[in-house]
């Protein structure tokens, strides 16, 4: 089979939508190690792509005003045991224009990759963008994961992000995320992962709330079990009045898994107000013994509950 | 031979477990009896409540709890789920994640979650999508609570003040969902404080102290407990009948 062809059918196991891919009116690109195999343009939307010795490099601009009603599609892999792919991308977002990004991140026979990720995203005023990432990394947890990201929205701008790793192993993950917000803009971002075996985890994810009014949330859900490891960094600064911001994690743990919530808040205007809330333990035991009082094991319980955090 | 018998049971908490909360209760419900018990607060309702569901920490220092004759108390939660016992707790617990529609379909349920709804007064259209989480106020809650209790078609519900947090122009639904209940041949261990949701059972009976007072027609029972109470009894002990 061909490269491609391999991508595409791990892209459907990883729960991809490949009609999406074979739509005439979808944008997509997809990359496998350091290769192009596939890519499509709309109108509204240039991309900018080249082939580097370990990866791509692609610079995307929604130009002024252009609404995507379409979700592009995004699609990284890597198909053999070994690897480095390293994925240098460049979103903006003009003026006033909108758009939404699914993103599939495939690794599913990793047991020496790596996938690094450098990307900035630049939203101007007015612009929107919503970006979901889905990750699969295959049962050998053999896969090191590091996505950075430097996000900067401006004036009336929003950009919520969603990052799942949540089937199969996570191996080592360390996602760095900052976002600068400006006046009267909404920042949403969150995290939700399922760590086994020694995965090991760690979500770092900093918003600025620079400009007045700005508004920013940092969700992160994340449970581990066996040997797991776990650390989450939300960092949320209210730089300006009227700006609030909120940090919210959740972690459950089992067996002799290991979490830590580091929430930090900053506040450095009178008129900001950013709050914090941190839950790590076990599965609460009201909602387990409401669950069982429904006729539900507790091993059924537990994987209820889990599986309604990481949703 | 009842549904459900409590015979003799007793509870302590604290040091020991020696400060008593239940001080050797009985109490015997028929099959399809709605039962409503009474009381002051701290008489140890609740605690029965939670006993005769088995929660965690919630074993009878002695006495027996008995469900078709057969003894449960060491039986897990679960375990005597899946006899039929259920419970829909005072202050229900949020879910994140999980819709009303897949709230009610859990276990074994019964009946068609839609039409449950529709029963606590809620709208399936408004409803069945929305996440059980803690954008619901408490009321709403409450009836999704009942709704999901109701559908699993229990052999006996226990109902832990089902009207509170609900309001007062909706007492009239509470009333709906017991009624439902007791057509569906469910037996109801009803905890209320509410006079007009007790005096709809087909008995009560009143807890003092840790134990059974009195039993009976429903507006008698009532009588009583407004007549003769753990207030009125002034020194802490009451009066046995």
């Amino acid at each position: 089979m061909s490269e491609l062809t391999d991508l595409m059918q791990a892209f459907g196991e990883a729960g991809g939508d490949r009609g999406a891919l074979a739509d005439s009116g979808t944008a997509h690109l997809s990359v496998s190690n350091n290769s192009i195999v596939s890519s499509r343009l709309v109108p509204g939307i240039d991309v900018q792509a080249r082939e580097l010795r370990n990866g791509v490099s692609a610079k995307v601009t929604v130009r002024e005003g252009v609404k995507l009603e379409k979700p592009v599609h995004l699609c990284f892999g890597v198909l053999h045991k070994k690897g480095t792919q390293r994925i240098k991308m460049d979103v903006t977002l003009e003026k006033n224009s909108s758009a939404t990004f699914i993103a599939h991140c495939i690794f599913p026979n990793a047991e020496k990759v790596r996938h690094l990720m450098d990307a900035t995203v630049d939203i101007n005023e007015g612009a929107e963008m919503r970006y979901s990432e889905t990750h699969y990394h295959g049962l050998f947890g053999g896969i090191e994961v590091i996505p950075k990201l430097k996000v900067k929205v401006r004036e009336n701008g929003r950009y919520y992000t969603d990052f799942t790793l949540t089937t199969g192993r996570v191996g080592k993950l360390g996602i760095d995320y900052a976002v600068e917000a400006g006046k009267n803009t909404v920042v949403e971002l969150a995290a939700r992962v399922f760590g086994h075996a020694n995965d090991a985890i760690v979500i770092k994810e900093k918003v600025v709330l620079a400009g007045e009014n700005a508004r920013g949330l940092i969700k992160a859900r994340v449970a581990i079990e066996d040997d797991a490891t776990a650390e989450i960094r939300g960092i949320t600064e209210g730089n300006a009045p009227g700006a609030r911001g909120h940090v919210d994690c959740m972690e459950i743990v089992k067996d002799r898994a290991v979490a830590k919530a580091i929430p930090m808040v900053q506040v450095n205007n009178p008129l900001a107000k950013v709050t914090h809330e941190a839950a790590i333990g076990s599965v609460d035991k009201r909602q387990m013994e409401t669950l069982m009082a429904h006729g539900l094991s507790p091993e059924e319980a537990v994987d209820v509950i889990v599986k309604g955090i990481l949703k | 031979m009842p549904l459900l018998e409590v015979n003799n049971v007793v509870y302590g908490v604290g040091p020991d477990k020696k400060t008593p909360i239940l001080a050797g209760l009985s109490l015997a419900l028929e099959q399809g009896e709605v039962h409503a018990l009474l009381g002051t607060n701290g008489t140890g309702k609740s605690t029965l409540a939670n006993l005769i569901m088995g929660c965690e920490g919630y074993r009878p220092a002695s006495g027996e709890i008995r469900l078709d004759g057969t003894l449960i108390n060491k039986l897990p939660i679960h375990e005597r789920a899946c006899l039929g016992i259920t419970m829909a707790w005072q202050e229900p617990v949020r879910f994140e994640g999980i819709t009303t529609r897949d709230y009610l379909a859990l276990g074994r349920h019964h009946a068609d979650p839609a039409a449950c709804l529709s029963l606590v007064g809620l709208s399936p259209d408004l409803y069945l999508d929305r996440m059980v989480d803690k954008c619901l106020s408490g009321g709403e809650r409450k009836r999704i609570e009942l709704a999901s209790i109701l559908a699993l078609g229990p052999r006996l519900a226990i109902l832990d003040e089902p009207d509170s947090g609900i309001d007062m122009l909706s007492i009239q639904d509470v009333i709906h969902v017991i009624s439902a209940f007791k057509k569906n041949g469910s037996a109801v261990l009803l905890i209320t404080h509410r006079e007009e949701i007790a005096t709809i059972s087909d008995r009560a009976s009143q807890v003092c102290h840790g134990k059974i007072l009195c039993s009976g027609i429903p507006e008698n029972v009532a009588q009583h407990y407004k007549a003769q109470n753990c207030r009125t009894c002034g020194k802490g002990e009451c009066h046995y009948v």
